[in-house]
């Protein structure tokens, strides 16, 4: 007997966290609830706990050598890569905007447009900062001396909320083009595009760890990361005053570098989270 | 026990053995390690098991500096931290003995003893002889602890007494110089029967310690092999009075697994083999994350592996 779409039980997607490469429930079991723009239930995300932060940082950290390492081309490569596979999956993104952020069919498509430019965009950057951040500098010396812009490390990005995914695409795109590795803390209120973006990194051959998406409480996540040693730079961009503080109180133990943006397309977004390294050459010898 | 030493009384011997219920050991052993340790008993589980780490380097490309520099973090694991206790000790190829020892001599770690893997570690294939120069060489440069390889392709092949007289004529080489440790190597020994059998001969022919592998084949020390040579050992004392050590060595790589060894340790043996000379880990990358855990206790918040020594 054929089953009528009536009868048909609805398959739910369980909203997952995206840690080294794989799509794990939170460790604590928990979840909580994320409404749509009229007040209604939606889903049940993980609600992450600081044991998720930390294997989400372990997972970066290892990340971290090989993804650094790769030629900038590569990495570009990989960023369009993303665009593309984004492009494919944005139906789904468009109808998850529109239902958390109540915007017009219209302006969620337009986000989801903007943000596959905007990866796009981030993938040129990725062998060009050296060149433009870079430069050999005059010395009074028999010196070759110049200097490069070098990725700063493991990063942790608090996102901003509205618009959910371009803030979370812009974040995490000038982070990891120059060799960074992110962990990413997914709007609170509208986290769903984060986490369907995580299923288009996962096949965009990004390699596992360079970014690990969380979700849950921004506030109970940010002491842990903000003391954290192994992370080395903080995006708090999505973080509201109070929580800005509390993470600049706790990041001083290791010097943490914590940046807020307001643009998504900035070369900020890169630069801030680099370092220059400058190397004396002897020549003529 | 047994006092004819013979190849025919050896196997009546060790076919009285008890068989081992493979998934009972298995099943057990993976209960024991679902304890949790937390807070106080983790900061002593910790500092136990540091001072419990045969900090070990055996690659083909070491040298004198690398064993230096692994001397002193053996005294002082932590440099930024006094506190941090002495690990159990150094465990290095031959010919790097005497290197380790003075070195440990010089900055105050005279209390570590110098263990040497012997006997043509790790795959034992090699005549008595070469054994037993690579033995008394060992011994004569310092080392104070011989780590010996069975043969296993005799004791697969059944021929126990050659397995037995080997480690009998080394313990003898050994003599009151020198502890001996004997690797089973069980990743090669097949089944747990075949563990408990080997744990025995190397218990009767005269064993300080046994050591469940070489680091070179996987898998190496899992729980049911670590499991069933922890109630060898018990059982061995009920029947002799003499407390045999036990050292997993491979595969242990960060706290997590080696609080579950103690625990294994506490409830298998009992707490009298919760001390370094009688149950020892053979690790090279575990110290470094049980000091970053001892950080997180201490501070409060996680630590980096940028803040300890890369080796």
């Amino acid at each position: 007997m054929a089953v009528t779409p009536s009868q048909r039980i609805d398959v739910l997607k369980t909203y997952k966290l995206f840690i080294g490469g794989a799509f794990p429930r939170s460790e604590s079991g928990r979840v909580y609830s994320v409404k749509d723009s009229k007040g209604n239930h939606l889903a049940n995300p993980s609600l992450a706990s600081r044991k998720d932060l930390r294997d989400a940082v372990v997972a970066a950290r290892s990340a971290f050598p090989a993804w650094s390492a790769a030629t900038a081309y590569n990495r570009g490569q990989i960023l369009y890569r993303m665009a593309e596979m984004l492009e494919g999956r944005s139906e789904q993104l468009v109808t998850e905007i529109i239902a958390l952020e109540g915007v017009t069919v219209k302006s969620a498509t337009e986000q989801v447009q903007e943000s596959v430019d905007l990866l796009v965009w981030y993938a040129g950057w990725s062998d060009k900062i050296a060149t433009i951040a870079g430069s050999t500098n005059p010395v009074s010396g028999p010196y070759y001396n110049f200097s490069t812009p070098e990725p700063i490390g493991v990063v942790a990005i608090f996102a901003a909320a509205k618009p959910s995914l371009l803030n979370f695409v812009g974040a995490l795109a000038g982070v990891i083009t120059s060799g960074n590795t992110a962990i990413i803390v997914a709007s609170e209120k509208y986290p769903l595009p984060a986490i369907t973006f995580s299923e288009i990194m996962a096949t965009s051959d990004l390699p596992a760890g360079v970014v690990n998406v969380l979700t849950g409480s921004a506030t109970e996540l940010v002491p842990w990361a903000a003391s954290h040693m192994d992370i080395d730079a903080i995006d708090a961009s999505g973080l509201t005053s109070k929580q800005l503080k509390e993470a600049q109180l706790a990041g001083v133990a290791n010097l943490k570098r914590i940046r807020v943006h307001t643009q998504s397309k900035a070369p900020e977004r890169i630069l801030n989270y680099m370092e220059t390294k400058t190397v004396w050459h002897p020549i003529g010898i | 026990m047994i006092t004819d030493t013979s190849e025919g009384s050896l196997k009546a011997f060790l076919k009285t053995l008890p068989q081992v219920d493979e998934v009972g050991a298995s099943a057990r052993a993976a209960m024991l390690a679902t304890r949790s340790i937390k807070t106080s008993s983790k900061a002593w589980a910790i500092d136990m098991a540091i001072s419990m780490v045969d900090l070990t380097t055996l690659e083909g490309a070491d040298t004198p500096g690398k064993v230096r520099a692994i001397c002193a973090k053996a005294v002082r694991p932590d440099a930024t931290d006094l506190s941090v206790p002495s690990v159990g000790a150094v465990c290095v190829y031959n010919d790097m003995v005497h290197i380790a020892r003075t070195s440990l001599d010089l900055i105050g770690g005279r209390a570590i003893p110098v263990a040497a893997v012997a006997t043509a570690f790790p795959s034992g294939r090699a005549s008595y002889a070469v054994k037993a120069q690579d033995t008394i060489d060992a011994i004569n440069a310092g080392a104070a602890e011989i780590d010996m390889v069975i043969d296993r392709g005799a004791f697969l092949s059944g021929r126990y007494g050659e397995v037995f007289d080997e480690i009998v004529k080394i313990k003898e080489l050994c003599g009151d110089k020198a502890h001996l440790k004997v690797i089973l190597e069980t990743g090669e020994l097949v089944t747990l029967d075949n563990v408990r059998k080997a744990s025995y001969l190397a218990m009767l022919a005269g064993a300080d310690f046994i050591k469940t592998s070489t680091g070179k084949v996987t898998p190496a020390a899992t729980a049911p092999v670590v499991f069933v040579m922890l109630e060898a050992v018990r059982d061995y004392y009920s029947m002799t009075q003499t407390r045999i050590g036990v050292k997993p060595a491979g595969g242990i790589r960060n706290t997590k697994d080696a609080i579950k060894q103690l625990v294994l340790v506490n409830e298998v043996a009992g707490p009298e083999w919760l001390n370094p000379q009688l149950f020892r880990i053979g690790a090279s990358a575990l110290l470094n994350d049980l000091l970053l855990q001892r950080m997180k206790l201490r501070d409060g918040y996680y630590a980096s592996p940028s803040y300890v020594t890369l080796d």
